[in-house]
Parts: structure tokens; C-alpha cells; sequence
């Protein structure tokens, strides 16, 4: 699918970059007119996809995590977070609520919220070789949610 | 990440702000924990009134709370949690175990 317009951004795994993460998808969304929910629906989701890159890519070492950014037709946005990280071992156990392989900071509920929050959600993982985590959501926008009843 | 607290009574009021995420949550984890520590209340309200953002890592502040608090036997309860934050917590379930409101604690 051909995209109306995208953005690719690369950032080290430093937590502090969470945010900016966020502020970016936000910015790239504004174009696409959402509704202040459906803005705090993409940046969870975003959010969550960049610090399981942070906290479980990269353990005990800083590397490179890839935000793509698309707009597709019919107002889709899409998201997709690469690392090249560890991978995720089994993605079945790691999409069970309340599993996590993290400290005490993590509640293993990333996978759930970026499930419920977002249309759709693949992740493709490879041990030694990193995690792509894509996602998608049609944006009803502002225009649109005021019309309806 | 701004943390503030005040204790009357043995009820320990933290007031939230900012943006919850990874990031910050080790930090208000490690004061959170300081707090109930030092005061050990039998009542503990987090007030989510001037939360700008949260993702999962706020659910893990709760739960985190929430223990400290069974052990101490006293209540935990989440007030004035806005929109976005209350969608975070309700897809959670993290209802079932805790007291969650959109308005502030009664007097």
C-alpha cells in the first residue's frame, strides 16, 4: 500500500527518547486530524512499542530503535518499531497479559494496551536479530466523530 | 515528573503530574515507596489530577502501591484520573483490586 506520506526516525534506546517518540507520532498524526482520544490511543501505543524496545531489546546495552511513521488510505496511520535486539524468544507468551520479563517499573500489560488500543498489531521477532512491532489504527478525525450521532 | 505529598491523619495524598512512563516510574516508585515507608498510613490516595500522559508503567506504580499497602493492611485509592490515564487503567482490570475514581476523594 502506497503511503500518502511518511517519516522514518532512528534514536538510541535511551528511555528520555520515550517521549520524544511520542511528540513525534503526535506531530505526524495532527495532519491526519484525530480526535484528542484517538491522539492519546496512538501516542500509549507508541509508547509502549518504543520502551519494550528500550527495556527488552536492548538489556544491557544502548542501541538503535527505528520509528517509521505512514499515513495510508482511508486515514490509517501506521506504526512501526524496529530494533536490533535480542528478539523475543516465544511472541505467543510474551502477548499473555501480565507477562513481562521486566523489572519492577513494567506490568506486562504493553502488548495488551498496544492490542486493544490499536485496529491491528503484528510483531515479527527473530532471536539475536531484533523485533518489529507494526501497527495500524483508522483515525475517524474530529470532522468526522462531530457528525455522528 | 513533579511528586507531591501530604500526610493527615495517617492518610498519605500524593499528587501526580507530568508524564507517567518508563522513564519516570522508577523515580516515583522509589519517593512512593520512601513515603509509605516513613509514614506508614493506613489510607493512601493517588491523585492522577494533573497526569498529562501515562502508559503501562503507571499500571506498575499502582500495583506497586497497592502491595506496600496490603502490607501495612490500609487502602489505596486512584482520584480525579483523567481520560486518557482511565483508559490505560481500565484495560488493565486494575479495577478489580483498586478503587479508581474521575473525581477527587471525599472529604
Amino acid at each position: 500500500m502506497k503511503p500518502e506520506n511518511e517519516t522514518l526516525i532512528r534514536f538510541p534506546s535511551l528511555s528520555s527518547n520515550e517521549a520524544f517518540a511520542r511528540s513525534v507520532t503526535a506531530a505526524f498524526a495532527a495532519q491526519m486530524d484525530p480526535t484528542l482520544d484517538e491522539l492519546g490511543d496512538v501516542k500509549t501505543a507508541v509508547s509502549e512499542a518504543v520502551t519494550n524496545a528500550i527495556v527488552h531489546a536492548y538489556p544491557d546495552r544502548i542501541g538503535p530503535v527505528t520509528l517509521k511513521l505512514r499515513r495510508l488510505e482511508g486515514n490509517v496511520l501506521e506504526i512501526t518499531v524496529k530494533d536490533a535486539g535480542c528478539g523475543i524468544p516465544d511472541i505467543a507468551q510474551a502477548r499473555q497479559p501480565m507477562f513481562t520479563t521486566g523489572g519492577a517499573e513494567r506490568s506486562g500489560m504493553g502488548l495488551t494496551i498496544m492490542e486493544s488500543f490499536m485496529n491491528s498489531l503484528s510483531i515479527r521477532s527473530l532471536p539475536g536479530r531484533g523485533t518489529t512491532v507494526r501497527m495500524r489504527k483508522k483515525l475517524i478525525g474530529r470532522g468526522e466523530a462531530a457528525c455522528r450521532p | 515528573m513533579n511528586f507531591t505529598s501530604f500526610l493527615q491523619d495517617k492518610r498519605l495524598t500524593i499528587l501526580l503530574s507530568g508524564e507517567i512512563d518508563h522513564h519516570a516510574a522508577r523515580e516515583i516508585m522509589s519517593a512512593l515507596t520512601a513515603k509509605i515507608d516513613v509514614y506508614l498510613p493506613s489510607y493512601c490516595e493517588l491523585d492522577f489530577g494533573a497526569v498529562t500522559f501515562m502508559d503501562s508503567s503507571g499500571i506498575a506504580i499502582v500495583i506497586h502501591t497497592l502491595r506496600a499497602m496490603n502490607e501495612l493492611e490500609g487502602k489505596l485509592r486512584l482520584t480525579h484520573v483523567p481520560p486518557q490515564p482511565m483508559k490505560v487503567l481500565l484495560a488493565s482490570g486494575i479495577q478489580k483490586l483498586v478503587a479508581v475514581s474521575q473525581e477527587r476523594s471525599p472529604a
